[in-house]
């Protein structure tokens, strides 16, 4: 089962706070959607409202094509991934897993085949009769999934699951979760401020600042082509280049004005715009990479950063001549 | 330094045993006065106690209310703890200020009041009126109790289970309730021993049905007497086993 | 109805026995003495008036305000007292006993706790009256002639207060104590402080509030008590629950009792008021 989703013009106040200012969002039944951006961005918010944990000030949620005005969370077909889990310490985590369908009068033997079929579907086959407090974080995060699932709700809202974690260890649940969505077919919306974990999972990525959308698309285009400056830096680091009516301090670059945004790695020794000599300031080794800081020697006050291959560490004071692809030009 | 802390120690614990030795070794007086010298070793005493219906009654009384009058301060504590942890209600800081009041007034004076409440509505004292004080005094002692266990972790378990579809009843007897179980024990022990040690109250609102205390008080006027000392020495047999058991328990789940 | 009304209303509906029990049977008794401290007695009847006599009385009788005093005295000699005696045996217990002894320790410390609180009062008595072990004890080495006086007197009631308090202040100043971050005394050390200078700008002032707060609670239990002055210290000076007691039983005069009851809990609420002004202004 899984259904689409609708937010349509939602507010939400609290107070004099406006922290929702007025939210327009569809998602595709089965789609993996992340709701990326900087706490206190909204996004927590917007995902408790889809929940039931709070009520928009106005505005209407439609889940399925269903308005979602006045049922609470018992009674809502989605269900949540704590950051923190929440799971109960006093249960197994047969018991954890099979509570959803405990509350729906699903009956015992019944609840115990489908516990089982969920822990096998997160790589815990075996373990229903351990306690939470036995587990590691990472196995927790797997029974959190599990315990969601098992209730298969139209709608899985994940609130930065993968949050606790260790960095190897998010970026291995990560693709566990991608497969995971791909094999029950559920609509996902996940939570997240990580853009790479966004990125390595979302069908689509919806990027939200001060409680509205900035942009929204598939990674690649949210990435390689922001609409705002605040995506473009948020997605990853960028150098902003000024320019009026397609003049830069480094001289003519590409048409048009307000900011030339490059990526570090799209800037290296080859390219179709030439950006002239560069000095270089310092330079590090990064494993993947070779990062540099350098100033044009157009223009010595502006500072690039980028990224050379791995083979090539220049000294300090060494002149590189450099090109970029990929430009973007944002008001 | 340290030589003069140990004799410290071991002179503290002289006189906070001191009254209780006395009273146990003087209830095994073979004689009629629980004084020195202790005239030789018997256990009349425990045998007329125990064969005392008055006594034995009112050990029996006291029980009684003590069970009951915790379990509803603990029913109502508990409901209310969740109530104040999980919603926020107007005004919710002067009401639990209200719910604990009671902790930092007289026993004295909650006896008073209610007996006379009771006078001025013709309800006659008996064990039920004193098991309602004794609640006044151990609802604010659950209460606190509870809802200082009640966390942010607990907090979470409870929105998961409202978010897999459980109804208030169940969240609260399914995740509340056993989450918080050492907190509930604790807050009922704890009031188990209150009601079962309360004097004032019982005094004031009991009259023919009495409570231990009460029937103890009753036996001084009498004069000393090895009897008492037997009574005493049971009451802490009782309570101290109490305990024990509790920490056991308590100990057990912990590990 | 909104999700909010509808949480509102569960809120309410969860709290509203605790509520409603403290409201019938805690705060209407209250009201209901309030108001029959201003009666009058007319024979052995209540008749309802907005007469401050009661209150005149208290402050005017030299038996009834005596009775305050002494209240008032008896708790302040006893918190003393306990304070003193109880944070040494704290500190000994949380600093010098061994970690896994000192559950045991405290254990002990306070079982007495578990005799009926009337019996406690009744061995006091046993250990202090005339033909008692302490004159006994003194009478058998021949440091006294006569059996001392103890019993029926004020000394008594002090003890006996003494030696309840004792335990309970123990617990609440070892467990100010024990919960105190360690690195604070490291990083006295650290600095140079002996083991004196250490206690001296470091743990007691740290330990203040925790004994405050117990002195406050045994201010507050040792002056409602009826049990103690009544078993220990005899009818010789009356306490002021002694003489609610008296009001109650002998008269039935239930407004001079009330009048009583709401004179000691004013007291109760300036000790209060005092405790926690101090608490407040040491904090911030």
């Amino acid at each position: 089962m899984t259904a689409g989703l609708t937010i349509d013009r939602v507010v939400q106040r609290f107070g004099d706070a406006v922290v929702l200012p007025g939210i327009d969002l569809e998602i595709a039944a089965g789609e993996f959607v992340v709701l990326l951006g900087p706490s206190g961005c909204g996004k927590t918010t917007l995902l408790n409202l889809i929940a039931g944990f709070a009520e928009p000030t106005s505005g209407r949620i439609l889940i399925g094509g269903r308005d979602m005005a006045g049922i609470g969370p018992k009674d809502r077909p989605t269900t949540t991934v704590f950051q923190d889990y929440a799971l109960f310490p006093h249960m197994t985590l047969a018991d954890n897993v099979a509570f959803g369908l405990r509350m729906r009068g699903v009956g015992r033997s019944a609840r115990r085949e489908r516990a089982e079929a969920m822990l096998d579907l997160v790589g815990l086959s075996g373990r229903g009769a351990a306690r939470p407090h036995e587990l590691s974080g990472g196995q927790r995060q797997r029974v959190a999934l599990a315990r969601a699932l098992a209730v298969e709700p139209e709608v899985l809202l994940l609130d930065e699951p993968l949050g606790a974690l260790d960095l190897k260890l998010r970026r291995a649940m990560q693709d566990e979760l991608k497969s995971i969505q791909a094999k029950v077919g559920t609509t996902f919306v996940h939570v997240t401020h990580d853009q790479e974990e966004a990125m390595a999972i979302a069908d689509r990525i919806v990027v939200m600042n001060e409680g509205r959308i900035e942009d929204q698309g598939p990674p690649r285009q949210v990435y390689l082509n922001p609409r705002t400056l605040f995506t473009a830096g948020f997605m990853g680091e960028i150098n902003r280049i000024p320019l009026a009516d397609g003049r830069s301090p480094l001289g003519p670059l590409v048409p048009g004005s307000g900011t030339l945004c490059l990526r570090p790695e799209a800037i290296g020794t080859e390219g179709p715009i030439a950006l002239g000599q560069a000095r270089v300031l310092e330079a590090a080794f990064f494993g993947t990479h070779v990062r540099a800081h350098v100033a044009p020697v157009a223009a010595p006050e502006l500072r690039l950063v980028v990224h050379l291959p791995q083979k090539a560490l220049p000294a300090p004071g060494e002149v590189l001549t450099l090109f970029a692809r990929d430009p973007v030009v944002l008001p | 330094m340290r030589p003069l802390a140990w004799a410290y120690l071991a002179a503290a614990y002289a006189f906070i045993f001191l009254p209780v030795v006395v009273l146990v070794a003087f209830s095994f007086q073979d004689g009629r006065l629980p004084v020195p010298p202790l005239r030789g070793v018997t256990l009349d005493w425990y045998a007329k106690v125990l064969s005392d219906r008055a006594v034995v009654a009112a050990l029996w009384n006291s029980l009684a209310v003590a069970a009951v009058s915790s379990l509803v301060a603990l029913v109502l504590g508990f409901l209310a703890a969740h109530a104040f942890a999980r919603v926020r209600l107007p005004g919710s800081a002067a009401l639990r200020t209200l719910i604990v009041a009671p902790m930092a007034v007289s026993s004295l004076i909650i006896g008073l009041g209610l007996l006379s409440v009771f006078n001025g509505l013709g309800i006659r004292p008996s064990l039920v009126t004193a098991g309602i004080g004794h609640v006044v005094i151990n609802l604010p002692l659950c209460f606190a109790i509870l809802y200082a266990a009640m966390g942010d972790h607990q907090r979470a378990a409870e929105r998961a289970a409202r978010d897999l579809g459980a109804s208030e009843a169940r969240v609260l007897w399914l995740v509340s309730a056993p989450m918080l179980a050492p907190a509930l024990a604790a807050a009922f022990f704890l009031s188990l021993t209150f009601s079962w040690d309360e004097f004032i109250i019982a005094f004031l609102l009991t009259r023919f049905d009495v409570t231990l205390p009460v029937e103890i008080w009753s036996m001084l006027r009498s004069g000393l007497s090895p009897a008492i000392n037997a009574v005493g020495a049971l009451v802490f047999l009782i309570s101290a086993g109490a305990v024990v058991l509790a920490e056991l328990l308590l100990l057990r789940r912990r590990t | 109805m909104g999700l909010a009304a509808r949480e509102a209303r569960l809120g309410w509906g969860l709290a509203a026995p605790a509520l409603a029990w403290t409201g019938a049977f805690f705060v209407l008794p209250f009201a209901v003495m309030l108001a029959l401290s201003f009666a009058r007695m007319e024979g052995r009847a209540v008749v309802p008036a907005l007469d401050p006599g009661n209150y005149l009385r208290i402050a005017t009788e030299p038996a009834m305000a005596g009775a305050l005093a002494n209240s008032i005295e008896i708790a302040l000699t006893v918190t003393l007292i306990s304070v003193l005696l109880a944070y040494p045996l704290a500190a000994i217990v949380a600093f010098l006993v061994p970690r896994r002894w000192q559950r045991l320790a405290l254990v002990l410390a306070v079982l007495p706790f578990w005799t009926s609180y009337v019996v406690r009062s009744y061995a006091w008595l046993l250990v202090l009256g005339q033909k008692g072990i302490v004159n006994g004890t003194l009478e058998g080495l021949h440091l006294i002639s006569a059996p001392l006086e103890i019993a029926a007197t004020r000394s008594a009631t002090v003890i006996g207060f003494v030696h309840f308090f004792t335990m309970l202040l123990t617990l609440t100043i070892y467990a100010s104590l024990v919960q105190m971050p360690p690195n604070y005394a490291r990083a006295a050390a650290d600095l140079g402080a002996g083991r004196w200078a250490i206690f001296r700008h470091v743990i007691l002032p740290l330990s203040l509030p925790g004994v405050v707060t117990g002195a406050f609670l045994t201010f507050v239990l040792c002056i409602g008590d009826y049990i103690t002055p009544q078993i220990l210290g005899g009818n010789a000076e009356l306490t002021l629950p002694q003489l609610i007691m008296l009001q109650l039983g002998r008269s039935g005069n239930f407004p001079l009792a009330s009048a009583l009851a709401v004179a000691l809990m004013g007291v109760v609420a300036l000790a209060y008021a005092a405790a926690f002004r101090w608490l407040r202004i040491d904090r911030t």
